[in-house]
């Protein structure tokens, strides 16, 4: 929330997001969204089901290419470009469903992600430890329950030292003390300068760890700010609520 | 904790060099203790092509059904060199392993299509190439459809020669694949692409890669497979059954792996040569009997029963 306004400072922001469109056919799943973020920040993005939250994900990841607006890392224009060159650039993600290479080990997991990544020499048990599968480093990943696919997902993405993290729906079917131990371990990425987009819809977990948010609906932003302020913001209300 | 993946240990990389040795040394010597040169040299020639397809196939999952085509676009870039220009045999093979590569870039479109489709479309693909090589109106060129005799370079002493030499060179890729970052990094593409690409591995250029070296081997081996048997029609090296045999091989041993494709030659080509021409039928019972007990009961093929699903057999 303070660190709202340091973009202002001269640098520009890691990640700013102008006026971003995307279409399937007819559906404009983005439809002029647009936020900043600067380094070490949480931004949580937040609405409804359908409303562009992960479709804004994969444009910003590369895996869409944008049909509209502009993508700028750093202030340099990103839109568009394949995800082997945005994670050069320090942007990883995770995925709401989880997408490790499920022949490969946890080990083989990270190893290929670090020796592609932006720091080849960073020992790749680093990452399986803070993910927390110290336990399963031999274990294929197929047989990891989903939960800890999901952390072997955000393992991978940390092993090539982004700058800016994704987050999907990372928080869905974990249990309460599992919830803290994932809170406690994104905010502690942001002490690295890592900036973090969190997708969620659980919105305790939002309130804990995000900066401020950014509501969409339809494709828009329709709100930036506090989580406390959003819930007492007429729009907001109407489209979670319904009018 | 050891990378092995990443930055081999010799642990791994010493098991299949010494089969790698053992093979090609094996069929150096075969000659001169086994009279039947033109079996050994036709296994090479599907060791070769097992393992080419390993290569895309195992690899990157991409199932080429026409993988026959650059084994022919080889044979006819060899021997049209040869007629046309005169060039020497191994300038030649230089020439027909270049058409070859050439085919496979101009089919590298077909590498966005997946599945089922990239293999119906690149068996289309094939059969029109040897649709072109074989019409009558193109004759003066290719010989049309009444085939290449090159008698006057027949040497099968130096082109068997070749043959190993391209096992071996084959055998090595394997090898390089299954210790290299690079062939972690096909593997993970074959496992997920998206995943791969946030892996920072370029999937794109992994995959043309993994397909031109595939390519390459395949019109090495078809090359050299003109100038050993110097006579032979289109039909004889775009031949479906030439596809069908290296992917029943190389599944039926395992794929991804260095020994699979070995074994699976060894064994089911074997089993050809001994009930296949004899007694076709009977051959053809045992043939579809195996296929289907290895599909129904080990799918990633016959080292499976070393270890399964954990990816270390060499």
């Amino acid at each position: 929330m303070s660190r709202e306004g340091s973009s202002g400072a001269g640098r520009p922001p890691i990640l700013a997001v102008e006026h971003l469109v995307k279409r399937f056919g007819g559906f404009r799943a983005l439809d002029g969204v647009g936020f900043t973020l600067n380094a070490g920040e949480i931004l949580g993005l937040v609405g409804p089901n359908g409303s562009g939250k992960t479709t804004c994900i994969n444009v910003i990841s590369g895996i869409y290419r944008p049909d509209g607006g502009r993508v700028l890392l750093d202030g340099h224009a990103a839109g568009g470009l394949p995800s082997h060159r945005l994670v050069r650039l320090g942007v990883n993600r995770t995925f709401q469903v989880p997408k490790p290479f499920l022949a490969f080990t946890v080990r083989e997991n990270v190893e290929i992600a670090v020796a592609y990544g932006r720091d080849p020499h960073a020992d790749p048990r680093e990452f399986i430890a803070f993910a927390g599968l110290g336990d399963v480093v031999e274990r294929q990943a197929a047989t990891l329950n989903s939960a800890q696919q999901k952390m072997l997902d955000l393992a991978r993405a940390l092993s090539t030292r982004p700058r800016l993290l994704l987050v999907d729906e990372l928080a869905a079917g974990l249990n309460p003390s599992e919830l803290e131990v994932v809170a406690e371990k994104l905010i502690s990425l942001t002490h690295l300068g890592i900036a973090l987009v969190v997708v969620e819809h659980l919105l305790g977990f939002i309130d804990r760890i995000a900066h401020r948010v950014v509501v969409m609906n339809a494709g828009r932003d329709i709100f930036h700010g506090g989580l406390g302020e959003a819930s007492r913001d007429p729009q907001v209300i109407e489209v979670f609520l319904g009018g | 904790m050891r990378r092995l993946a990443v930055r081999p240990a010799p642990k791994r990389l010493i098991p299949m060099l010494v089969i790698l040795v053992a093979v090609v040394a094996a069929f150096a010597a075969a000659p001169r203790v086994y009279s039947n040169q033109l079996l050994l040299f036709n296994t090479i020639v599907y060791l070769v092509l097992a393992q080419g397809l390993n290569i895309i196939y195992g690899f990157t999952g991409y199932l080429p059904f026409g993988y026959v085509g650059f084994f022919g676009a080889g044979a006819y870039g060899f021997s049209l060199a040869v007629l046309h220009w005169h060039t020497p045999p191994l300038a030649a093979l230089a020439l027909g392993t270049l058409v070859a590569i050439i085919l496979a870039l101009i089919l590298t479109p077909l590498l966005r299509l997946s599945g089922a489709y990239f293999a119906v479309a690149n068996l289309a693909a094939s059969e029109a190439v040897l649709q072109i090589v074989s019409n009558p109106n193109l004759t003066d060129f290719t010989k049309g459809p009444y085939g290449i005799s090159l008698e006057k370079i027949y040497n099968p002493t130096l082109s068997y020669g070749a043959a190993v030499v391209t096992l071996a060179f084959t055998l090595a890729i394997v090898v390089y694949l299954k210790s290299s970052r690079f062939g972690l990094a096909l593997q993970a593409i074959r496992e997920d692409p998206i995943s791969a690409g946030m892996a920072g591995v370029n999937v794109v250029r992994g995959r043309v890669l993994a397909w031109l070296m595939s390519a390459l081997v395949a019109g090495l081996i078809g090359g050299i497979f003109a100038w050993y048997v110097s006579v032979f029609y289109p039909e004889t090296v775009f031949d479906l059954s030439v596809s069908i045999f290296a992917i029943v091989f190389a599944l039926f041993g395992g794929t991804a792996t260095l020994v699979g494709p070995i074994l699976g030659v060894l064994i089911l080509y074997g089993i050809y040569n001994v009930i296949g021409i004899s007694t076709p039928a009977y051959f053809q019972l045992i043939y579809g009997l195996l296929i289907v007990l290895l599909i129904l009961f080990l799918p990633n093929g016959i080292v499976s029963l070393i270890d399964r699903g954990t990816r270390r057999v060499p």
